[in-house]
């Protein structure tokens, strides 16, 4: 299937300060429906979209926060957290929901598609895209 | 080369719109082709025909209109992104009771997937925003 493209998603904006990080979800949602290799990426304040426990009920903003836990269903195969941006803000992988994958045809699984890269490989995953979208 | 161009933010408000104008009227006059524009968060406002900047001022709307004219260019916006902002055509004033409309010349209102249709389709997807 050579029109399969690598998409990749990265997000570098805290979840509920401005629209994109939910934007952003809204394009993978869609975007599923065209059946190419999906991985998103966390950089930055991104890495705050993946945060367990948020609670917007005082904020008057739906929380999307469950959402990210289904994208496994959605078609998304990696989902990549920079380790710097991580550290720097005080969080480890224990702070990150975790999301499952499963091949409904091979029925090959994958308990958490959560990955935390260091900025070498974060650039890799970056230079091996064949589309970037920036949010 | 095959292109698709990502408007993420509002007129006057950012450079990214003007950035994307610039390198879409570039890229046209060499020859290549630009296969669609999608307009998404608040870039859908470069589409509404209701914009009226001061005359000493470029008028980024109409600045659109007219490429699009002159090289029958696909200008998009995003259906979501368009209800959220108030961005209203014909069929979107149908849908959703509105009493009017405000889409400018060109555009028109489409879903995500001419975003995703133009990343597939296209040899560089040139993302514009903040």
């Amino acid at each position: 299937m050579s029109d399969v493209k690598k998409f990749m998603y990265l997000n570098r904006r805290a979840p509920y300060g401005t629209i994109y990080a939910w934007e952003s979800l809204e394009v993978v949602l869609i975007g599923a429906a065209f059946d190419q290799e999906v991985s998103l990426m966390f950089v930055d304040d991104g890495v705050f979209q993946l945060v367990k426990g948020s609670d917007t009920s005082e904020s008057d903003m739906k929380n999307f926060t469950p959402t990210y836990r289904t994208l496994g269903d959605y078609g998304v195969r990696h989902m990549y957290v920079d380790k710097a941006s991580l550290e720097a803000r005080g969080l480890t992988q224990d702070d990150l929901i975790e999301v499952a994958w499963e091949d409904w045809e091979t029925e090959e699984e994958v308990d958490n598609i959560v990955e935390i890269l260091d900025s070498k490989e974060i650039a890799k995953k970056l230079e091996e895209s064949d589309v970037v979208f920036s949010f | 080369m095959k292109l698709a161009v990502q408007v993420n933010e509002g007129p006057y408000q950012h450079q990214a719109t003007d950035s994307a104008y610039h390198f879409t009227k570039a890229a046209l006059e060499k020859g290549h082709e630009v296969f669609r524009v999608f307009f998404y968060h608040d870039g859908v406002l470069n589409g509404t025909r209701l914009t009226t900047p001061p005359q000493d001022d470029r008028n980024i709307v109409n600045r659109w209109v007219e490429l699009a004219e002159k090289y029958d260019l696909d200008l998009v916006l995003c259906v979501a992104a368009a209800q959220r902002r108030g961005i209203v055509d014909d069929g979107e004033a149908e849908r959703n009771g509105k009493d009017a409309t405000n889409i400018a010349p060109k555009f028109r209102i489409s879903g995500l997937g001419q975003l995703i249709e133009a990343a597939i389709q296209c040899d560089r997807l040139v993302v514009f925003g903040d």
